[in-house]
């Protein structure tokens, strides 16, 4: 304390830190730099590793398959992101009404939430089975003739965008009924007091109190999209021929499967690049429409 | 963290939910809903406009856990009739029967809970620690050393993966409860959460107990602790489901079906019975109820540190 020495100091920090000290070094800080020199190797696990250089990053650049990959994970994000927050949203309204017995809802809506990917994958492609799923035959009763979903190329990524906007409509609920009781009532009394119909006072004062929750959601949403990968690995495997191949299933699939572990490497480090540079835009970009009371 | 466990750049964590030295359980993330809201009483109509939305909303979300408890009560022949019956008939309660004596189910929920209960009390220890030096001690390189701990978390999982996976053959982990538990002992996450809980404790009674002659070990296992469990409870129930949900670090480093965890092993079972949905809807129903139980259990809890961290299954 106030008489100790420096020396007995640091001794007691070294004794409170190193027990997460010493995993974070070698289990994340370590894999990381390693990390980074095995995406300069060409290497199978099997045989002694061969030197690369930047000859992995070359390769992707051509890599037409990563290309594709790029491109199913662009796909993936656009419809999700979407699909996600204004449903999310529209929940966090109507569960923020001066109403009784709204807590119910709140249970429900998060249900989905904290059951894993495994179960939640394997719902939907039964859900979603084209012959024999309640939702094709549903169809069938107003007359249209349901698509393939998850055995069709073009259907497959949809499927797979339903199932985790459905996932995680409770997770962006939650966030933005916070954010939606953070605003203070005496905006929206002063508002109607000078007038202000229910339309301009959500587009004047809802929306704008909303951005910091609404920037929260969607930064922390398009990190975990651009990582997708458990639902895709239990509903398609990446197929039907390959539509639905993602970056992370890629980097899995070449680390794993086909012995190319620098190349894995070096995949993902392109992908740490992008969302780090993604977020960073954003942060960037939140001065433009987040307002902060 | 195979989780994929993603925290914000401070700033903007900060600006959502409140200011940095805030105490976890006063940060605004306590979510009520149908609020005291002065004026404003919509009508009659719109009100039954906003149930029957909500209600309807309801089904959508409800309608594919009933589908799956529905399915896995079903005999064979009754899977693929149309128009699809949502009741079974008859009722077919020996698929758990088959699933459970076919399958060892059993051991992928105890793999589960062992890898699960052990990486939360590892963390939990580790990050309480970690905290307590953040938070109360004074060393040189402290400030510098707590940005590293915030930098990991925007590390992703992917990145450390192939190395981690090498670490583990070279050590002889692959296959272990080791291999799954040991990436999951630290938890930058929790370091964070619960300096920020440490922070807000008063410091007269450690003062107390300094002038009495306590270790700082003491302070921090009689005071400290027993003060923050909210935020130990908050963080606890993170870790719990990050690890009982996680999937990608389990299916690397687990191959032999002794040491499978439920998601791996449920995946591992459909790619059995493609077809038998009964079956793999009725392994799917085993493995849900522990965490559906924790959910009921601790349900304001559960949504804070969900909220709270931007986890996601």
């Amino acid at each position: 304390m106030v008489g100790q020495s420096a020396g007995r100091r640091a001794l007691t920090a070294t004794a409170f830190l190193a027990p997460s000290l010493t995993p974070l070094l070698l289990f994340t800080l370590g894999p990381m730099a390693a990390s980074l020199v095995i995406s300069l190797l060409r290497w199978d696990l099997l045989r002694p590793p061969q030197w690369k250089g930047l000859g992995n990053y070359a390769v992707l650049v051509a890599d037409p398959d990563f290309h594709a990959a790029v491109g199913h994970t662009v796909f993936f994000i656009l419809g999700y992101l979407p699909l996600a927050f204004i449903g999310g949203l529209a929940i966090a309204l109507a569960l923020n009404q001066k109403l009784g017995g709204l807590s119910i809802f709140r249970t429900i809506y998060f249900l989905p939430v904290v059951t894993s990917w495994v179960v939640v994958a394997f719902m939907w492609k039964w859900l979603l089975n084209p012959s024999s799923g309640i939702v094709n035959y549903a169809l069938t009763l107003v007359g249209i003739h349901g698509p393939g979903w998850w055995t069709d190329p073009a259907w497959s990524m949809p499927s797979v965008i339903l199932a985790s906007a459905w996932k995680d409509l409770g997770f962006v609920m939650v966030i933005l009924l916070a954010g939606l009781q953070a605003i203070p009532d005496d905006y929206y009394e002063a508002a109607a007091v000078d007038g202000a119909g229910r339309w301009a006072r959500f587009w004047h004062i809802t929306l704008p109190l909303l951005s910091p929750a609404s920037f929260f959601v969607v930064v922390i949403s398009l990190i975990n999209s651009f990582q997708v990968f458990d639902q895709i690995w239990v509903m398609t495997g990446g197929g039907p021929v390959d539509s639905t191949s993602v970056i992370v299933l890629q980097i899995v699939q070449n680390a794993f499967s086909y012995g190319r572990v620098g190349y894995a490497s070096a995949m993902s480090w392109v992908l740490f690049a992008a969302i780090l540079v993604i977020t960073l835009v954003q942060l960037q970009l939140q001065r433009r429409w987040v307002t902060y009371a | 963290m195979p989780s994929g466990v993603q925290v914000l750049p401070l700033s903007s964590a900060e600006r959502v939910f409140g200011e940095l030295g805030q105490p976890i359980e006063r940060v605004p993330v306590q979510v009520t809903v149908g609020l005291r809201r002065r004026g404003f009483r919509r009508p009659a109509f719109s009100r039954a406009l906003i149930y029957g939305a909500l209600l309807a909303g309801s089904v959508i979300m409800l309608f594919p856990f009933l589908w799956m408890l529905g399915t896995s009560l079903k005999v064979d022949r009754e899977l693929f009739v149309t128009p699809p019956q949502l009741l079974p008939a008859p009722f077919a309660p020996e698929n758990y029967r088959i699933v459970l004596d076919t399958f060892p189910i059993g051991r992928f929920l105890l793999n589960s809970v062992v890898v699960a209960v052990a990486s939360t009390a590892l963390q939990l220890t580790t990050s309480a620690m970690a905290a307590y030096a953040f938070a109360r001690l004074r060393f040189r390189g402290r400030d510098a050393l707590f940005l590293v701990y915030l930098a990991t978390l925007m590390i992703p999982f992917q990145v450390t993966i192939v190395p981690l996976f090498v670490e583990m053959r070279v050590l002889g982990f692959v296959n272990t409860y080791p291999g799954l538990i040991l990436p999951t002992v630290a938890s930058a996450f929790g370091t964070f959460l619960l300096r920020q809980a440490f922070l807000s404790l008063p410091h007269e009674l450690e003062e107390a107990a300094f002038i009495d002659g306590a270790s700082h070990w003491t302070v921090f296992s009689r005071i400290v602790i027993p003060l923050s469990r909210p935020a130990l409870a908050t963080f606890g129930i993170f870790a719990f489901m990050a690890s009982w949900n996680s999937f990608l670090w389990p299916l690397v480093v687990v191959s032999s079906q002794d040491l499978m965890t439920l998601p791996v092993g449920l995946a591992n079972l459909h790619g059995r019975y493609t077809t038998a949905w009964n079956l793999v809807m009725a392994g799917a129903t085993i493995s849900v109820i522990p965490i559906l139980a924790v959910y009921m259990a601790a349900q304001k809890q559960v949504i804070r540190s969900v909220a709270l961290s931007g986890i996601k299954g």
